[in-house]
C-alpha cells in the first residue's frame, strides 16, 4: 500500500489491471465509462477486489452499483483511504 | 430403404483431446496407433486456449468451457454455420453439452483462495466459471443461440447423454438443429487422488482395454462437439451430411453406485434399445466403439452385454476403445467417442486398440488389437456402428449411427 494515495496512484493501478480483463487501457481517462470499456458487473466486482488489496479499503455492492467511470473509482478510493 | 432426408444427421464435428486440436486429428492420429496419453495422464497438451480465444472469453470460461467453445468452433465451421449466418432461426437451436466435474479447478483454486485470504477474496466469477452448465450457455452466448439449453450429468455417459437428448428434441419437433457434446478438465491432483483412492485409477499408468494386465482407467481430459440438424432441413440448405444418428437407447442398472452388473444386463439393454430406436438388426452392427474403460469390472460386463445384445454377430464386430488412446474423458468421452466413432465408419476402419496384447479367459471378441483394420459389411440392411458409453451410477447410453 502506497503511503500518500493520490488520484494518479489510483488511476495507475487500474491502468495497469485492465489488461487482464483483455482490455486496452491506454486510451484511459477519468471520464472513461466502464460502458467505454466493456465492464459489466462481474468485471467491476473483480476490480474492486484489487482496489481492495492495493489500497486497504472496503468496496461493498452499494458503492459498485454508484460507480461507472473510472473517476468514480478514483474519487471513492480517495474517499476510503486511511 | 427409408427417404435420407427423414431423421437426425450429424454435419459438423469438433474435438480437443490428448491427440490434439481437431476431430479428423483426434480419427488420424488414433487410426495411425498414436497414443496421447503420457505420464499416466491424458492432458490435451497441444490446446492453449490463448490461440483460439481472446482475453476475455478465456478469463471468462474455466477449463472445460474453453474445450468446448473451441471445439464448438470447429464443430460449426465444419456445419458451415458462422455466427452472422445461423442457418435456422436462433430461437430453434439448441446447445446440450455433459460434463463429469465442470469448472473444478475453479473450484479448488476459489477454495485455495477462500483459505489463504478468507471469504473476501474468493473470485467474483467463481460460480459462473464453475457451473456445470457453463459449456452450453458460453456456447450459447457465443453463437446467440436460444433454444433450450443445458446440461447433463450422468458422470461418464453425459457426453452420450447430451447426444441422445438432443437427437429427442429435434426428433419431438422442438428444434432444427442442436449443438451438442461433451467436456471435461479434472485432471486435477485432487481428483486423480479422489479416483485412486477408490482403486479405479491404474496403478501403472497404462490404459490397454480387455488386456489381461488392465489394472484401471487412465484420467484424460478434452471436448467434443457435434452440429445434429434434422435432415430434411439439412438436405434443403445442401449441407454435407456426416451421419445419421439412427437410434438412441438408455436405461439404468439399479445395481451398485460404481460397480457394472457383472453381467451387463444393463448394458446389454441399453444396446438393444438404440437398434430397436434405429430399426435395425444386430446383423446391420460393423463396429462397436466400446466404454472400454481398461478396469477388470468394466471390460467384462461390457463383452458380456455385448455378446448378450449382438448373439452371433458380436464375434464378427470389430470392438475397439477410444480410450486406449486418450484414457478417459469422463464427462467429454461419450461425445468424443461419438465423434471417434462416425469418422470410423464414414473411413469403414476400426481404429486400434493399444496396448492390447495378452488375452484374458471370456474376453474372446475382436479388440482391434495394435492395428486398424476395414469395417466388414452389413449382413443386410444399412451399417450401423454403436457407441458405448456407461457412468457410475448406473448409467447406460448407446449411440447408434449410419
Amino acid at each position: 500500500m502506497p503511503a500518500t494515495i493520490t488520484g494518479e496512484i489510483v488511476e495507475e493501478t487500474i491502468r495497469q489491471a485492465l489488461p487482464r480483463f483483455g482490455i486496452d487501457a491506454s486510451q484511459l481517462t477519468r471520464a472513461t465509462t466502464f460502458e467505454e470499456l466493456d465492464l459489466d458487473s462481474l468485471d467491476i466486482a473483480e476490480l474492486s477486489q484489487i482496489i481492495e488489496d492495493d489500497f486497504g479499503i472496503r468496496v461493498a455492492g452499494d458503492d459498485l452499483d454508484a460507480l461507472s467511470s473510472i473517476g468514480d473509482t478514483i474519487d471513492l478510493v480517495l474517499s476510503r483511504a486511511p | 430403404m427409408s427417404d435420407p432426408r427423414d431423421g437426425v444427421v450429424v454435419t459438423g464435428v469438433g474435438a480437443v483431446t490428448p491427440l490434439g486440436v481437431g476431430a479428423r486429428t483426434l480419427h488420424e492420429r488414433w487410426l495411425a496407433g498414436h497414443s496421447g496419453i503420457e505420464a499416466g495422464a491424458g492432458a490435451a497438451r497441444e490446446f492453449d486456449a490463448a490461440e483460439h480465444l481472446s482475453v476475455k472469453e478465456t478469463r471468462r470460461a474455466d477449463r472445460f468451457a474453453q474445450l468446448a467453445l473451441v471445439a464448438g468452433d470447429e464443430a460449426l465451421a465444419d456445419a458451415g454455420w458462422s455466427r452472422d449466418d445461423l442457418p435456422y432461426d436462433p430461437a430453434r437451436i439448441g446447445v446440450v453439452v455433459g460434463t463429469g466435474f465442470g469448472g473444478i479447478g475453479t473450484l479448488e483454486r476459489g477454495r485455495d483462495a477462500f483459505d489463504r485470504h478468507g471469504a473476501r477474496r474468493v473470485p467474483p466469477l467463481s460460480v459462473p466459471l464453475l457451473m456445470c452448465n457453463a459449456a452450453p450457455a458460453a456456447l450459447s452466448l457465443r453463437y446467440g443461440l436460444r433454444g433450450n439449453s443445458y446440461a447433463t450429468l450422468s458422470a461418464c455417459a453425459a457426453g452420450a447423454h447430451a447426444i441422445g437428448q438432443s437427437l429427442r428434441m429435434i426428433q419431438a419437433g422442438e428444434a432444427d438443429a442442436v449443438v451438442t457434446g461433451g467436456a471435461e478438465a479434472s485432471l486435477s491432483p485432487l481428483i486423480r487422488a479422489m479416483f485412486a483412492a477408490m482403486d479405479a485409477l491404474s496403478e501403472c499408468g497404462v490404459s490397454r482395454p480387455f488386456d489381461v494386465r488392465r489394472d484401471g482407467f487412465v484420467m484424460g481430459e478434452g471436448a467434443a462437439i457435434l452440429v445434429l440438424e434434422d435432415a430434411g432441413k439439412a438436405a434443403a440448405r445442401g449441407a454435407t451430411v456426416l451421419a445419421h444418428v439412427r437410434g438412441y437407447g438408455a436405461c439404468s442398472d439399479a445395481h451398485h453406485l460404481t460397480a457394472p452388473d457383472a453381467g451387463g444386463a444393463g448394458a446389454s439393454l441399453a444396446i438393444s434399445r438404440a437398434l430397436d430406436d434405429a430399426g435395425a438388426t444386430p446383423s446391420q452392427v460393423v463396429y462397436v466403439n466400446a466404454h472400454g474403460t481398461s478396469t477388470p469390472l468394466n471390460d467384462r460386463a461390457e463383452t458380456e452385454a455385448i455378446k448378450a445384445a449382438l448373439g452371433e454377430r458380436a464375434a464378427a464386430v470389430p470392438v475397439s476403445s477410444t480410450k486406449s488412446a486418450i484414457g478417459h474423458l469422463l464427462g467429454a468421452a461419450g461425445a468424443v467417442e461419438a465423434v471417434a466413432t462416425l469418422l470410423a465408419l464414414r473411413e469403414r476402419m476400426a481404429p486400434p486398440t493399444l496396448g492390447h496384447e495378452q488375452p484374458d479367459d471370456g474376453l474372446d471378441l475382436d479388440y482391434v488389437p495394435g492395428v486398424a483394420k476395414p469395417l466388414p459389411p452389413a449382413d443386410g440392411g444399412r451399417p450401423l456402428a454403436l457407441s458405448n458409453s456407461f457412468g457410475f451410477g448406473g448409467h447406460n447410453v448407446v449411440l447408434a449411427f449410419g
